[in-house]
Order: structure tokens, then C-alpha cells, then sequence
């Protein structure tokens, strides 16, 4: 049997049974739906096993050279609570650990994410007027008046009337011009994505259907 | 007239489906290539980066995504791998999702043997590992200590190009080609802001525009967003006919007959608000 020839086939196949919801809904749809699902909770759970847990939990317990670093015991029982989860009278323990992971990423988060995301970006709408081309220094104007006019629609305590709500309304068209690239962007990434299906469907699955039946190359 | 616009804002969308089918499927069979032109845009940008690197220099390589995002993502890998390649400087592959490891393996290796570069001497990949910007944290002092082996199982101390790589700041650039998180602004925050790391991005369209702030802040040195970008890059590389460049035909027709539905379906609800039917 020629696995890649399998293999091509169930692709198309399942393809075809999820592209046929936009029909409507079926049991073709949904069978390709919780096979899905089925595969990719046993794919994460086998691979989370192979891949994060025997080599950096188990290794480093039970490490190949010899011994055991009881200390690793620890993190062990921390898992433990997180699937306390599912027994109603502990679940309360998996807080433990749910408690760990939230404070350790607050800790990690706090300075570096206010300093990429935030210091990092007024610094470089403040600086970018401040040098480059006429281009240069008029997109900077743009860039200023856009976030300082989008700042003030998002400012409810003062009335949007006046010199605030010609503000505002400047900031709101911003906005959508922004939500307008937002969108073609998603259009050209769903398009890509329905693109890649069809060249495996036209390119990799339609030239195997003369090979099968015996004609042609 | 007024008949004709208001059948059409009623159209059942399962037509507009099947004219979306088509307009992907007849430039794909018809293999319709369409000129790239690339001006000055973030992909130039990031190929001027990776053009101007010195011989020898070693460049990290994240491929922080899976097979969902391979029509985007992989025709990006391949072309900055092989001019990566061309420029004779020295790859270390990663991923910081468990599927990204093995696609990164496929571009690199097939680059690589189209080009006569030998794993271990000039590119390697260090395989999956988890954590996302905490592991990032840790490759800023020891990069051995959180790779101890690549991902065929090879001791770190046996990999001949890894000798003078000790932590981020051996590499010359840092790429990160990625789906979402964890990924390139984990990449900025952590590498770039952190260690003073330069980084470049490769991404799907959906991430970019929230990434173009990083670029005018000088955050990152360049950026492929979505298909376009791959196109791009496939060009400025000089690759004929590449996944990309060939997706952008599919691409742009399909764009055309989007663009007149919006314009019809604006149409008819002016008509109609016209009328009083709508509000």
C-alpha cells in the first residue's frame, strides 16, 4: 500500500467534508469536526507527555546517570492539584497552582510588557516628529493626530460637542481606517489559508485519481 | 434597475461562496502568475537586514507556528532560510510550538541540500521547547542549559557550529516566524527590548497590523506579513515561481470579486435605506 497516496486521499476527503458545511450542516461536517477533535486531543496530550513532561520533569527527577532529585517531587504535586479540577471536594487546590502560574507571569510580565508596549510606543510617537523627510515628518503627523484624536473618543467625561467632538469624530474615522486594514489583512489571510487547500486539493490529490485508475502517468 | 440591486443584496451567499471557489481554483489551474513589485516595505526592510550581515554570522530561527498557518508561513521560512544560506551564514533553528520544530526541519533541510550546507557545521535545529517567554528569558544567559541537546538528540558539545554560541547575544539577528502567541512579541519583549537582540518577523496577515507599531519604533529591523510578504521575499531572493508568488494570483482575483461585493452589497443597502426597507 502506498502510504502517501493514503495519506493524500484522507486529506482531501476531510477537507471536502469540512468545506461542505457552507452548504450546510452534515454528517459528513461533523464526523470530519470530532475526528478533529478526537486527533488533536490524543496528538497534545501523547505530545505534552514526550515533549514537556518526560524530558523536563521526569529527566531531571530521575535523571539517566543515576540517583533522584526528590526535590522535583514538588512541581509533580503541583500538576497533581491542577487536575483536582475535575474532583468537586479538592478542587479548590488547583488555585495552588493556577495561583503559581498567574503570580509568576503577572511578575515576569509587568515591566517588560509595560516597557515594549507601552513606554516603547509614546517614546516613538513623541520622537518620530522630531526628524526624518517632509514624507517622514507628515506620516509622524498623521500618526500623532490619529492617537491623540483616538485617545479623546475614548474620553467620556467631557461632552463630545465642540472643538472634543470634531476630535473625536477625527478619532472614530481613524479607527475604522484602522479596522478597515484589520479587515483586508483577515481577508488575505483566510484567502491563504483556503488558497493552501486548494493547491494540496488541485496540485497533490487531483493527479493521484488517474494513477489509481490506472491511466496516465 | 432598482429590481436587479435589490436581488442582488438578497444574493444566497452560497453563490458567493462558489464565486470565491472559482476565483481560487481557474488561476491556480490556469497557473496565472502575477507581477510582485516590492517597494520600500517592511520585507524590504528585513531582506536589507539580512542581505547586509557578514559572513559567518550566526542567526537565530524560531518557527513559532504549525501546519494551520503553512500556506502563509512556510513559503516565508523557505526564503529566508535559502538567502539566509546564500549569505554563507550559519543557522540555529527553533520553536516555541511543538508542530514548528518539524517544519522548520523540512525548510532548512530541503535549503540546505539544494545548497551543499552540512547540519552541524552550517545549521542546526534545537527542536520544541515550552515555556514561550520565560524559556526566552533563560536562552538570554545559557542557551545549553535550556538546549542541552538538538532536537536528533545530539549533545550540545558535539555540534561543531554552537561552539562560540553561548546565550542571545551570540546571534546576529533573531527571526521569528509566527502564528501567534507565544511568538514574535514574546521575541521583542524578551530578545530585542530585554537583550538588545535585533529581530525580524515573519507573520500571518491576521497579526500584522498590530505588529506595524514595532516597526515604527524600531523593534524590529523588518517584517513579512502574510502571503504578500512571503511573495515578496520570494522575489527580492530572486526564487521563479515560488508557493507564494503563485498564491498571490488566487489571491488578488479573489480580492477583486470581494471588493465588488462589498461595493454591491453598499449599493443595495443605500437603495433600500432609500426606500425606507433599511436602517
Amino acid at each position: 500500500m502506498n502510504w502517501e497516496i493514503l495519506g493524500i486521499w484522507l486529506g482531501a476527503l476531510v477537507t471536502l467534508c469540512l468545506y461542505s458545511f457552507l452548504y450546510r450542516d452534515n454528517p459528513f461536517y461533523k464526523f470530519a469536526e470530532h475526528l478533529f477533535v478526537g486527533m488533536s486531543a490524543g496528538y497534545w496530550v501523547i505530545y505534552q507527555i514526550e515533549n514537556v513532561l518526560i524530558p523536563n520533569w521526569w529527566q531531571s527527577m530521575v535523571p539517566s546517570e543515576g540517583g533522584f532529585n526528590w526535590i522535583w517531587i514538588i512541581p509533580g504535586i503541583f500538576v497533581l492539584f491542577m487536575l483536582a479540577r475535575m474532583v468537586p471536594k479538592i478542587a479548590g487546590l488547583s488555585r495552588l497552582s493556577l495561583g503559581m502560574i498567574i503570580g509568576s507571569g503577572a511578575g515576569l510580565n509587568m515591566v517588560s510588557f509595560f516597557q515594549t508596549n507601552a513606554m516603547a510606543q509614546v517614546k516613538g510617537t513623541i520622537f518620530s516628529v522630531a526628524s526624518g523627510s517632509v514624507w517622514s515628518i507628515f506620516s509622524s503627523l498623521v500618526l500623532v493626530v490619529g492617537v491623540v484624536s483616538g485617545l479623546i473618543y475614548f474620553f467620556f467625561s467631557k461632552a463630545h460637542t465642540g472643538v472634543v467632538g470634531k476630535a473625536a469624530n477625527v478619532g472614530i474615522t481613524i479607527l475604522m481606517v484602522a479596522f478597515g486594514a484589520s479587515f483586508g489583512y483577515t481577508i488575505m489571510a483566510r484567502l491563504s489559508l483556503l488558497i493552501g487547500r486548494c493547491q494540496f486539493m488541485l496540485e497533490d490529490w487531483l493527479p493521484t485519481i488517474p494513477r489509481l485508475l490506472g491511466i496516465g502517468g | 434597475m432598482a429590481d436587479i440591486i435589490e436581488k442582488l443584496g438578497k444574493l444566497d451567499r452560497r453563490i458567493i461562496f462558489v464565486l470565491i471557489a472559482l476565483a481560487v481554483i481557474i488561476p491556480i489551474s490556469f497557473d496565472l502568475i502575477l507581477p510582485n513589485p516590492v517597494g520600500a516595505e517592511p520585507s524590504r526592510d528585513l531582506y536589507d537586514y539580512v542581505d547586509a550581515l557578514p559572513e559567518g554570522s550566526n542567526v537565530l530561527v524560531s518557527f513559532d507556528y504549525d501546519p494551520s498557518t503553512m500556506p502563509e508561513l512556510q513559503p516565508m521560512a523557505e526564503a529566508l532560510v535559502l538567502h539566509l544560506f546564500m549569505k554563507n551564514v550559519n543557522i540555529v533553528g527553533m520553536a516555541l510550538w511543538p508542530q514548528g520544530a518539524s517544519l522548520g526541519q523540512d525548510a532548512m533541510s530541503s535549503m540546505a541540500d539544494s545548497l551543499g550546507k552540512a547540519q552541524y557545521e552550517d545549521w542546526c535545529n534545537l527542536g520544541y521547547k515550552t515555556g514561550g517567554q520565560i524559556m526566552i528569558v533563560r536562552l538570554g544567559s545559557s542557551i545549553s542549559a535550556v538546549f542541552p541537546t538538538d532536537m536528533d538528540n545530539v549533545p550540545w558539545s558535539e555540534i561543531p557550529m554552537l561552539r562560540n554560541i553561548t546565550a542571545l547575544e551570540s546571534f546576529s539577528l533573531i527571526i521569528s516566524l509566527s502564528a501567534g502567541d507565544p511568538g514574535i512579541i514574546a521575541w521583542v519583549m524578551m530578545a530585542g527590548d530585554r537583550f538588545g537582540v535585533p529581530i525580524g518577523c515573519g507573520c500571518t496577515a491576521v497579526s500584522a497590523p498590530t505588529l506595524y507599531t514595532y516597526l515604527q519604533t524600531n523593534q524590529m529591523v523588518g517584517m513579512l506579513g502574510g502571503l504578500k510578504g512571503a511573495a515578496d521575499y520570494e522575489t527580492l531572493v530572486g526564487i521563479k515561481g515560488g508557493q507564494a508568488v503563485r498564491g498571490m494570483a488566487p489571491q488578488s482575483v479573489a480580492h477583486l470579486v470581494i471588493i465588488l461585493f462589498i461595493i454591491i452589497g453598499n449599493v443595495a443597502y443605500f437603495s433600500q435605506r432609500k426606500k425606507g426597507g433599511a436602517r
